[in-house]
């Protein structure tokens, strides 16, 4: 993505084997973000059955969230995550609620096309409300460096690649043991047969997507730690998303997690090997190859 | 086509006709931007509207149609006359090979439309790393300085508004034409139930393929027109995501699947943009997305009050039978 961060030792002309060591753990840091955003994506997509094309915008919106709060109280942006991922969470089940829930039955280029809609309103409203240029974060340990090994990695990206890692085990918690998070999942399963079970598929469903955009937004306030808020990346963070869906698996937790990872650190290695401005081209050939050699993703499931 | 509808059309295509002399320049350069997102959203049709292919990648075939022309002008002098035969051929093979990817491998729906928009980004960055095109810092058309070349399509900003005329009318009757045809009942049926279609003998594969490829190769000649209208080419602007919405705006607004529907939403969309910049202009803002926010509100709008478009509605107003025509 073109708002990458730049990556430690990216231009030191010689290579070693810690280099690229190097390379790939930041990758793989960052791409637990992409996975935690394709992961609010994936849920929405498993269980609502509609693509959210304003996945990118609402983690651009999170990221505004974190720098917000970080210039009017101070707030560290991983402590502003849980803030901003309740007005996500009330945004999402509200657009779920009013806009999207009479369009679950609608042809797929509808749902498709009314989303996009969504999109243009929220990329032009923080265009509107903010203006073009970026704006990023201080925190007091933005220039530090932890040493594990032979790796050194900067302390935003362990911190919020932790933090990605904490927010993913929770929602798979919810969804495998919560009454909840089962309920949602027979709804995904069957949604005649939950039905008749007797639970009310409208509010899981508003539930689900108000859970999705919680998720995109806590990723946007982590990102904001590596990359400044611009709002042009929104739709450059919705299509990453659905790449790292699709290669890992429409439907499949996991393997949104897995795919993010995957395209963090192809993304890092292509940045540091090729140049920097032709590493995105590497995540759409990734993704034209899953979807002729695998259509289903790596982690997913035949239909 | 009732006779109202006729004589309708034929005054529509009348007052299009005589614009020129009475219009100044500024409502001309707005009219040749509807003519030009009319075309467009025409050709974008033949895939959504008729065989029911949803592409979000279309800025793809307008690109390769601009850039083939415009570098077959500027480096060996070839003629947009000419190079307007290769725009269409590249860009029909693209669409071609994504569509015989896509089909073969049985990606559909959202992949597909998934995949346009991944072949449209790959374009986007390819185009900005190759010299040959100009690379990130552009193309650029000389400007006949002696009052222009009508032959190279240099010329005055009527020459332009009458080729994109004629163009627009062109797809017009070519989109009425195909909806008519043998092929154009085939698409129908695949929009309508792919399978219902397949069990009657209907071959899925080629008549997706062959709508694929109309709609790229129309597109294209969308793309040449854009080249030397402009004069210049950026990838970023050209390959754009937003680019590829504004082609289906027109469409979906007017009414997807429709042949007037198109014309109609470019009628509609594209002076309430200018209004729109005009107001602001007017009223010292300086407010940038704003026009885009309302573009994405009018979508919204269309979709869930009126999600079959404002034509085959306005149709029925003006009593011209089905609006489907």
């Amino acid at each position: 993505m073109a708002g990458n961060p730049t990556l430690p030792f990216q231009r030191v002309p010689w290579m070693s084997f810690d280099y690229h060591l190097n390379i790939v753990a930041s990758g793989l840091l960052t791409g637990l973000i992409y996975g935690l955003a394709a992961l609010g994506l994936s849920v929405i997509f498993g269980v609502v059955r509609v693509v959210n094309f304003a996945h990118g915008e609402m983690m651009v919106a999170g990221m505004y969230g974190a720098v917000l709060l970080s210039g009017l109280a101070g707030l560290d942006p991983v402590l502003a995550a849980p803030l901003v991922a309740a007005v996500l969470f009330v945004f999402g089940w509200l657009l779920q609620r009013r806009l999207v829930n009479r369009f679950v039955e609608r042809p797929e280029h509808m749902q498709f096309i009314l989303l996009l809609g969504v999109a243009t309103i929220l990329l032009n409203a923080l265009l509107l409300v903010f203006g073009p240029d970026s704006r990023s974060v201080q925190v007091p340990y933005g220039f530090d460096t932890v040493e594990l090994g032979p790796l050194l990695l900067d302390e935003v990206r362990l911190r919020a690649g932790a933090a990605a890692i904490v927010v993913a085990a929770a929602l798979f918690a919810f969804f495998r043991f919560s009454r909840t998070g089962k309920a949602i999942r027979a709804c995904a399963d069957n949604p005649l047969g939950a039905r008749v079970v007797g639970l009310d598929i409208d509010r899981l469903y508003a539930l689900t997507f108000g859970i999705g955009s919680a998720v995109v937004g806590i990723a946007g306030t982590l990102m904001v730690l590596l990359v400044d808020a611009r709002p042009q990346l929104a739709p450059e963070y919705t299509l990453l998303s659905f790449i790292i869906v699709i290669v890992g698996g429409l439907g499949s937790l996991p393997g949104a997690l897995l795919g993010g990872v995957l395209i963090g650190v192809s993304e890092a290695l292509a940045g540091f090997l090729l140049t920097p401005s032709l590493k995105t081209l590497f995540s759409y050939l990734v993704l034209i190859l899953v979807l002729l050699v695998r259509p289903q993703g790596l982690l997913g499931k035949r239909s | 086509m009732n006779a109202r509808a006729a004589v309708l059309l034929a005054l529509f295509a009348g007052a299009l006709a005589v614009a020129p002399l009475v219009a100044d320049r500024y409502v001309l350069s707005v009219l040749t931007t509807v003519l030009w997102f009319a075309y467009l959203g025409q050709a974008w049709n033949v895939m959504m509207g008729f065989a029911g292919l949803l592409s979000l990648g279309h800025a793809l075939y307008v690109g390769l149609g601009a850039y083939v022309s415009a570098a077959l002008f500027v480096h060996f002098g070839i003629g947009p006359w000419l190079g307007l035969w290769a725009a269409m051929l590249a860009a029909g093979a693209a669409g071609a090979f994504i569509g015989v990817l896509g089909f073969r491998f049985g990606v559909r729906g959202v992949h597909f439309a998934l995949l346009t928009i991944a072949f449209s980004e790959v374009a986007r960055i390819s185009f900005d790393h190759m010299a040959w095109f100009g690379g990130s810092g552009g193309l650029f058309i000389p400007v006949a300085a002696d009052g222009g070349d009508p032959l190279n399509l240099r010329g005055s900003p009527t020459l332009f508004y009458y080729v994109i005329l004629v163009l627009a009318l062109g797809a017009l009757a070519l989109a009425r034409l195909l909806l008519h045809s043998r092929l154009g009942y085939r698409w129908l049926a695949i929009r309508e139930d792919p399978e219902a279609a397949e069990a009657v003998g209907v071959d899925l594969f080629t008549a997706r393929i062959a709508a694929v490829v109309v709609s790229a190769a129309l597109t294209a000649l969308g793309g040449v027109f854009q080249a030397f209208y402009f004069s210049s080419l950026f990838p970023e602007q050209v390959f754009s995501m937003g680019r590829s919405i504004e082609i289906i705006l027109p469409a979906i607004i007017g009414g997807i699947g429709t042949v007037f529907g198109p014309v109609l939403g470019a009628v509609i969309l594209t002076p309430l943009g200018e209004v729109l910049a005009w107001a602001l202009e007017v009223s010292g803002l300086d407010l940038p997305g704003l026009k885009q926010l309302f573009y994405g509100v009018a979508l919204v709008v269309i979709v869930v009050y009126r999600p079959d478009g404002v034509w085959p509605w306005l149709a029925r107003r003006l009593g011209l039978g089905a609006g489907d025509r």
